[in-house]
């Protein structure tokens, strides 16, 4: 049986309220908080991003992992804010935790999915027998244009998962992942700043995939919402994830753990990751938990996990997730914002 | 090994000096050394230059300054060991002159640091610094002597007050000093509000960005009775090193280079700390000062702000420290300063010091160093 | 400023803090060395540092080499790991005001710098408190 042997967050503790953005801009605060269901987000700080991230998320997960990173036989970070256009994340993430040079390395994007998309190959290779373990990481800087209804919930965060086949904290149960190309949400090349396809981005795009590949992991389990304790939906703002739940059929009690939009801000690759996390630190032996991704463009990665009796002993070794969410927080106003994101134009 | 003199010096204002490029001031600073020598020939020079490269993009400096001093074919070699490298030429004339291996030799220091851009500036500074680990992290030169002013106001209680009237006592002498690049005297007030620069140390700690050079020439004593001049020698030289990052010490409130090199000069020089009359030091940071005199062994371990704050070291004082103004006020262009401390002990030696002068000075001292203390010279020098 | 060749160089001391220690005298060295400076024994071992430790003295760099120009004012400070090694660099998340000699602190990775827009990023370690 295979599954996950250690996990790990990392979010920077950086927030900027949704009243700050909305006040350089002119906006109705109150509509967004409601509409949005999002308060703060987390900003990355100038010497933090989409690499340094990682590193950190996946020295959390070694120490919950507790092996030796030079068995780690594959790393890869999904990501749609690698810090360079050509030359790896993954490289950089492999030499600072040791698993080189014996080690498989790629960068993932697929828009918000690119974590899952790393931990659905890193888990494959373990299946195969290829490797022993698979660190998979899903981490992002997103930005959003200024002024933007994205630049209210763009955030930063990571989660690092090792995959493997003994001393599991969770087995990997099914996976499933459901794929058509929906132009919903996208970026040219060297253009700053992504763009959306308004309202489009919902019915067609994120609900449609996120259902897809719900009721198709459903299936082919054969379970239903009930026979789930938890279940993870990417995030991309508040409400999401509880209207789809109640389309499918899951309780607000089950989505509840591990939604963490509302004080983190959508994390892009990291969102349903870290709220994979999240839930892991609240779980224990024998619960079941049911994530699903979402990436525009678009897809959606369902994974099927059940917890076993290691989580006791595992999840104090590394800092909760909630824990980094909540505590040693430090509000920026907009200008310190803007500069830390670079959304200033400076001199050469 | 003969006994040594230094028979001219010669030094032109410092500054920022547009009008002139490192050959010109070079030149013109060691013609005034050679006049005052009253000697036309050389047999040897050796030139202090921290890093005439990324200031001006010019290497090779000794030849081209014996060039165009008139003195080719006479060897010459330009030495560094970062802002003591002036003081590493003396030493380096001293021994050529001491060993018989030449008679007249001319050692002096130059730095052209006005052509380069602010930032470029504190680049070339930095590379004193252990650049992969020092460097690398965004430590610039005054950041390394903050380090050391907040551990030494940490463990000793310096105070904010006591670095500022370093400041204050070095720009008082330095108003008296012709050449001095900043002749104006400061309040402790104006220190202490001067914009910071790495904390605590703010603009008014630090030494300036300076064009400028200094020169001596070096002769055996027999030659210099024979020319009637006073004699003014080298009795003591001590060098010594340390480690090139300020983490890798045991005491980062110790200069270790610089007590070292002392010892070595006082031991040769057969003199202790009470027969030394006056002293011009390395002030590239007020904290410097305050480190230097404990190093030296002229106030116990950690008191050095206390003996700024008495006037133990003011002109009048027990031991005068800096009475050409220091780094500080005088100005720092970093190869040359080793060399400018010579020029202002042989002028009080000889009793040519002006308002600055200290009565019945007789053996002075002078304290080079390179870095955050990672070399350091030393030369105590004696009036016959 | 660094270049490609000298940046990777150092990769095992930047990512991984790699450190040599000499078993005659005990002491570690950071970077490794070839020779031990105490006892001169040439045969120095690999070792691992320690990730947290206290600030021994620190500053704010207010103005700032070129590549930093972006990042003043920022505070760097010594800090001695628990195993007795000193080594400098930045002290990040922490208000200046917090940051106190005897201050408990831990490593984390970060980037450091960048050549410019189009050079390479510069990544390595930084403190942030415990």
């Amino acid at each position: 049986m295979e599954g996950i042997v250690g996990y790990g967050a990392y979010i920077p503790r950086n927030r900027i309220k949704v009243e700050e953005i909305a006040k350089v801009w002119g906006a109705d605060a109150p509509s967004y908080k409601r509409g949005l269901m999002l308060e703060e987000k987390s900003v990355p700080s100038p010497d933090q991003d989409t690499i340094t991230m990682s590193v950190e998320a996946s020295k959390h997960a070694l120490k919950r992992a507790g092996i030796d990173p030079a068995e780690i036989g594959a790393v890869y970070i999904g990501s749609e804010s690698h810090p360079y256009a050509v030359k790896p994340s993954g490289t950089v993430l492999a030499e600072a935790i040791g698993a080189v040079p014996d080690v498989h390395t790629a960068d993932f994007e697929f828009a918000c999915k690119a974590g899952t998309e790393g931990m659905y190959v890193a888990l494959g290779l373990v299946k195969a027998g290829e490797i022993k373990y698979g660190l998979a990481v899903g981490a992002d800087t997103s930005q959003g244009a200024p002024g933007d209804a994205l630049e209210y919930s763009a955030a930063a965060g990571a989660a690092a998962f090792i995959f493997g086949r003994e001393n599991l904290v969770a087995k990997a149960l099914d996976t499933y992942s459901y794929m058509t190309d929906t132009p919903d949400f996208w970026r040219r090349e060297y253009q700053y700043y992504p763009q959306h396809g308004g309202r489009f981005t919902g019915d067609p795009a994120y609900f449609k995939h996120i259902i897809g590949a719900a009721e198709g992991i459903m299936n082919k389990a054969g379970a239903k919402p009930s026979d789930f304790d938890y279940v993870i939906f990417h995030q991309p703002n508040g409400k999401f994830p509880f209207r789809v739940g109640q389309m499918l059929g899951f309780q607000k009690e089950q989505i509840e753990p591990g939604w963490l939009v509302n004080k983190l801000g959508n994390t892009y690759s990291g969102s349903s990751p870290l709220g994979l996390t999240a839930t892991f630190d609240i779980s224990k032996s024998g619960d079941r938990i049911l994530i699903v991704s979402y990436g525009s463009g678009a897809g959606s990665d369902a994974f099927i996990f059940e917890v076993t009796e290691r989580i006791d002993e595992v999840r104090d070794l590394a800092p909760k997730t909630r824990d980094i969410l909540d505590n040693n927080k430090k509000y920026l106003e907009y200008g310190v914002y803007a500069k830390f994101r670079q959304k200033i134009k400076m001199a050469d | 090994m003969r006994d040594v003199a230094v028979i001219g010096v010669g030094i032109t204002k410092w500054g920022e000096l547009w009008e002139k490029s490192l050959r010109t001031i070079f030149v013109e600073t060691a013609l005034l050394a050679l006049d005052d020598a009253g000697v036309d020939r050389l047999d040897s020079m050796y030139v202090g230059c921290m890093t005439s490269g990324l200031f001006v993009g010019q290497e090779h400096i000794a030849s081209m300054l014996a060039d165009y001093l008139g003195q080719n074919p006479i060897p010459a070699a330009r030495v560094e060991t970062a802002c003591s490298s002036g003081g590493l030429a003396l030493r380096l004339g001293y021994i050529e002159v001491a060993s018989g291996m030449n008679d007249v030799v001319l050692v002096g220091g130059i730095e052209k640091m006005t052509d380069v851009s602010g930032y470029e500036a504190t680049y070339a500074l930095g590379t004193a610094a252990d650049q992969e680990y020092e460097g690398y992290h965004g430590l610039t030169f005054p950041g390394l002597y903050a380090l050391m002013a907040r551990a030494h106001m940490d463990k000793y209680g310096t105070t904010r007050e006591q670095l500022a009237q370093v400041a204050v006592k070095n720009h008082q002498n330095g108003s008296k000093n012709p050449v001095a690049q900043f002749p104006f005297k400061v309040t402790v007030e104006q220190v202490v509000n001067s914009v910071m620069i790495a904390d605590p140390l703010r603009i008014l700690d630090c030494s300036p960005i300076t064009d400028g050079a200094a020169a001596a020439i070096l002769c055996p004593v027999e030659m210099a009775k024979k020319m009637n001049k006073p004699i003014i020698k080298i009795i003591g030289t001590g060098h010594a090193t340390d480690t090139i990052a300020l983490s890798s010490r045991k005491d980062i409130t110790w200069l270790e280079a610089t007590y070292q090199a002392a010892k070595q000069a006082y031991a040769m020089a057969d003199k202790k700390p009470e027969d030394i009359d006056l002293v011009e030091v390395h002030d590239c940071f007020t904290i410097a000062e305050i480190c230097v005199t404990e190093a030296l062994g002229f106030v116990e371990k950690g008191k050095g702000g206390k003996a700024v704050e008495e006037g133990v070291t003011a002109i009048g004082g027990k031991i005068p420290v800096n009475t050409s103004g220091g780094l500080k006020s005088k100005g720092h262009p970093v190869g040359a300063t080793g060399a400018a401390q010579i020029v202002e002990i042989v002028e009080q030696l000889r009793g040519q010091a002006g308002d600055r002068q200290v009565k019945n000075a007789r053996i002075g001292m002078a304290q080079n160093m390179g870095g955050s203390g990672g070399s350091t010279l030393v030369h105590i020098f004696e009036r016959e | 400023m660094t270049t490609p060749s000298r940046y990777w160089r150092e990769i095992p001391q930047r990512y991984r803090l790699e450190a040599n220690k000499c078993e005659s005298c005990g002491m570690s060295f950071f970077p490794p060395r070839l020779i031990c400076p105490e006892c001169k024994n040439r045969d120095l071992v690999p070792t691992k540092l320690a990730q947290a430790g206290k600030v021994i003295s620190y500053t704010i760099i207010r103005v700032p080499p070129h590549q930093f120009s972006d990042q003043a004012p920022y505070a760097v400070g010594i800090v001695e790991l628990d195993d007795g090694v000193k080594l400098t660099a930045q002290i990040v998340d922490c208000d200046f005001e917090e940051i106190k000699i005897g201050q408990r602190v831990k490593i984390e990775f970060r980037k450091i710098f960048q050549e410019g827009e189009s050079g390479i990023l510069c990544y390595g370690y930084k403190f942030v408190p415990e």
